[in-house]
């Protein structure tokens, strides 16, 4: 007997940080209804460097619908119910300007953690976040100068763009949770680590708006949470 | 603790606590301080048509006007002695309404005193929390001067083709660069790069006359405009030769950068494009 109870107890010591953690998920999968705009093809022929990396013009990523009515770029994440995480990620979180385009074209990053902007182009850029809980601000990033660092402190969705190639439209979703997801080409998404709970899930398209559902987590089940947004169709 | 350090502490303590929540309210430049409350009756009288009650640049004028009167509440500033980004300093907008703004409807204020200036800076400051919040960046340091040479405006005329300022300004300075036309604030009203080849001997640009003025323009660049800073990568002297070069795209300006120019010819030297990689550790002049 002594020796199953002390077993047990280690069980438990083993099993409590993942408890802590979190064992449940909330997964899904983002789609539309409708007919999505046709995205405009981009015209680089003034930055002849920026072109030549794009045999096929790459086209705007306002809306970017997949197989099987999906939509892809679309952030999910705990907008309440979660305690908010004072601790930023150690690891910085990566925004490439390549070939005048970003990649990622949508960035999520935690308050506080460090967004290093990259440039890889044969061009100039100027990052121009147009933040406003944030404070605004504006560089100029030359080519082959080191990647430039930066930090928001408050949550926002944050439109970017580069002045200089007016096509280049991004966003950085600064939330204050690490509990986040972008929708990927099949529209799926994954929040994992979640502490039994109620939780309030919100998922943002830059377009669309946003929707939010409720979902309450016991134990480590997976719960499934599927989002649609009605298509503008212009 | 005795009597009299106690008292101080006490008195120390209250100073502190009414000090602090009126110091928002206070603007101070040079030997002046200005007052929210005096500034409010100036603003009511000087101001409110164009930048509006609530401050939001959108006074019964403002309809008429491009660009557009600043709005107050969003603390975003064009010329600043401070970093992309942060709040100005109050001189920079002691300044500013003393300047006024070349090339829009606000003109420089010489019918106010300079009492009258600190104290709307003052109440200016009270449309938007970020100045309870947030402090002024701290002033960009510019060097001295150095001596306005051809090799400086050499230099700066290769800067002003490797930052690719010529892609808004255009390669004359006239503003009519590639990407010129797409151009818009951030409040996605279209705005135009600055065209350095008009106006005639007093032109000048937006935040000041001085060649120290032009150094802050792209180094702290222009917040809430396309215009970027390029604080992170023009090093301080090679900044002051961009200065030189760009006062030489002020082709009806009478100034010094002129006088050199014209002296040496009138014509800037351009690297043939396909100079060798290691021109410039010859230049130098030093070994490793």
């Amino acid at each position: 007997m002594p020796a199953k109870q002390l077993f047990l107890v280690a069980l438990a010591i083993m099993v409590s940080p993942a408890l802590l953690l979190g064992a449940g998920t909330v997964s899904g999968k983002v789609t539309y209804t409708g007919t999505p705009a046709k995205q405009k093809t981009i015209d680089m022929s003034k930055e002849p460097s920026c072109a030549k990396q794009h045999p096929t013009p790459i086209t705007t990523e306002t809306v970017v619908p997949g197989a099987r009515s999906s939509l892809e770029n679309v952030v999910v994440y705990i907008s309440a119910g979660a305690p908010d995480e004072p601790n930023a990620p150690a690891q910085a979180v990566t925004f490439t300007q390549k070939g005048c385009q970003y990649i990622p074209h949508v960035l999520a990053m935690h308050t506080s953690q460090e967004l290093k902007v990259v440039n890889d182009d044969q061009t100039s850029h100027n990052i121009h976040p147009l933040a406003k809980i944030n404070r605004e601000w504006n560089k100029s990033q030359p080519p082959g100068t080191p990647p430039l660092s930066a930090k928001f402190d408050k949550e926002e969705l944050i439109a970017v763009k580069c002045n200089v190639h007016p096509w280049m439209h991004g966003y950085f979703a600064v939330l204050k949770t690490t509990h986040y997801a972008i929708s990927g080409d099949d529209g799926g998404f994954m929040l994992p680590d979640l502490p039994p709970g109620k939780y309030t899930i919100t998922a943002w398209q830059e377009d669309y708006g946003t929707q939010t559902q409720d979902v309450t987590i016991s134990g480590n089940e997976t719960k499934t949470v599927d989002f649609t947004f009605k298509a503008k169709p212009y | 603790m005795n009597a009299v350090s106690k008292r101080f502490v006490l008195s120390l303590g209250l100073a502190v606590s009414v000090a602090v929540p009126s110091f928002a309210q206070q603007a101070h430049a040079g030997n002046l301080t200005g007052h929210a409350a005096d500034g409010k009756k100036l603003y009511r009288r000087y101001c409110i048509g164009c930048h509006g009650p609530l401050g939001d640049g959108n006074g019964e004028n403002a309809q008429w006007i491009d660009p557009k009167p600043r709005d107050f509440t969003a603390a975003t500033f064009k010329c600043r002695s401070t970093p992309t980004g942060t709040l100005p300093t109050d001189q920079d907008l002691y300044n500013s309404v003393g300047r006024g703004f070349t090339n829009s409807n606000m003109p420089h204020w010489d019918a106010l005193t300079n009492q009258n200036r600190i104290d709307l800076v003052a109440f200016i400051k009270s449309f938007s929390p970020r100045w309870t919040t947030e402090k002024p960046g701290d002033p960009i340091p510019i060097p001295p001067e150095p001596a306005i040479t051809m090799q400086s405006i050499t230099h700066g005329a290769e800067l002003f083709q490797k930052m690719e300022c010529w892609k808004c300004h255009g390669q004359q300075g006239r503003g009519d660069g590639p990407s010129a036309s797409t151009l818009t604030d951030s409040k996605d009203n279209p705005i135009r790069p600055y065209n350095f080849a008009a106006g005639a001997d007093d032109s000048r640009f937006k935040c000041g006359v001085t060649n120290q003025d032009v150094y802050k323009i792209f180094i702290t660049g222009v917040d809430g405009t396309p215009m970027p800073s390029f604080a992170d990568v023009i090093q301080p002297n090679d900044a002051w030769d961009l200065v030189h070069f760009l006062r030489t795209l002020q082709t009806n300006r009478h100034s010094k950068e002129n006088d050199v120019l014209k002296a040496a010819g009138g014509k800037i030297p351009t690297k043939a494009p396909d100079a060798p990689a290691n021109t410039d550790n010859k230049g130098s002049g030093g070994g490793n």
